[in-house]
């Protein structure tokens, strides 16, 4: 499986995802700097997290219209699998590949912890080494996660099966205690129509080796490998 | 000409700043704020000398980019 990880001003997990897809395919992701034009042939493209462009507008908008941001688009309306972590999430968000909003944190405060996730589906090429219903762990890093979508588009979201992760508590419940940001139903993750594209809050790529505390995360890299090898 | 752009959160979206903003209000012993809502203002310098035609423009600025149409409503003030 051949990645690109596409870097913007600002970013900061750049580095964590290309060092979990290279342990997961053996293969060094290309770093595509967003003033490109275009991204090379590719299996995977990945968005990661960070602050691109200071988070300045919203987070993710300016990003969303920067050059390789169209090949990007363009890359995933013909069905190339695109991976967007947090920052990367909202990027996807404000460049309309996925529906909703990400608002500010109900809190106001920027979250740092480990958060328990339920698995809602391992139909899609992202999560089909874990199991329906599973739980695992990855960290959140963000003050701007809360997910929003109406009424409508929710149950939509959940007709289509399309939502990856919910937060849920130490006993795999997705309850409104263990939903650390005010997101709509828990939510952490979706997929777009064609379950290509997955955006999420969580961070799998910093649980993707034991030497960081925990393994959750690697899964998700070792089924893209096996989906897109 | 000028053109003045006011975004704010669509009625229903959570406004998580407002709130903390009304909660402040109160502590300050300001009565009877019964909400809250926070937004942005954006103050555009435009070439412009059609003032509908600047309309239409702002409104496209707008859709595009100034607003997420999703979670944010906008207003426009031309002149």
């Amino acid at each position: 499986m051949q990645a690109a990880v596409i870097v913007f001003p600002g970013s900061n997990c750049d580095r964590d995802i290309a060092v979990a897809l290279e342990r997961a395919s053996g293969q060094r992701p290309h770093m595509v700097w967003h003033k490109d034009s275009t991204v090379p042939e590719v299996d995977l493209i990945a968005l990661p997290g960070g602050f691109s462009y200071g988070d300045y507008l919203r987070c993710g908008a300016i990003a969303a219209h920067s050059p390789v941001m169209r090949d990007v688009k363009a890359r995933a309306q013909k069905g190339t699998a695109v991976l967007g972590i947090c920052n990367g999430f909202q990027v996807l968000i404000e460049s309309g590949l996925l529906p909703g909003g990400l608002l500010r944190n109900e809190s106001l405060k920027y979250i740092c912890k480990d958060v328990g996730l339920e698995v809602e589906t391992h139909d899609s090429i992202f999560t089909r080494r874990y199991r329906n219903g599973q739980r695992v762990v990855f960290p959140i890093a963000h003050g701007d996660g809360n997910y929003f979508i109406d009424e409508d588009g929710r149950r939509r979201l959940e007709d289509e099966e399309r939502i990856a992760f919910r937060y849920c508590d130490a006993m795999g419940q997705v309850t409104p205690e263990a939903n650390p940001n005010g997101s709509v139903a828990n939510i952490a993750g979706i997929y777009n129509r064609e379950r290509n594209v997955l955006g999420m809050m969580p961070h799998p790529e910093r649980l993707a080796d034991p030497l960081l505390g925990g393994r959750d995360g690697a899964a998700m890299f070792d089924g893209l490998v096996e989906a897109l090898a | 000409m000028k053109a003045r752009v006011h975004v704010t959160l669509k009625t229903g979206v959570l406004d998580p700043q407002g709130k903390a903003i009304q909660h402040a209000l109160s502590q300050l012993g300001f009565d009877g704020v019964e909400g809250v809502r926070t937004g942005k203002v954006f103050e555009l310098e435009l070439t412009d000398t059609d003032q509908a035609a600047a309309r239409e423009r702002v409104q496209q600025m707008c859709e595009q980019l100034l607003a997420n149409t999703v979670i944010e409503n906008y207003d426009i003030e031309i002149g």
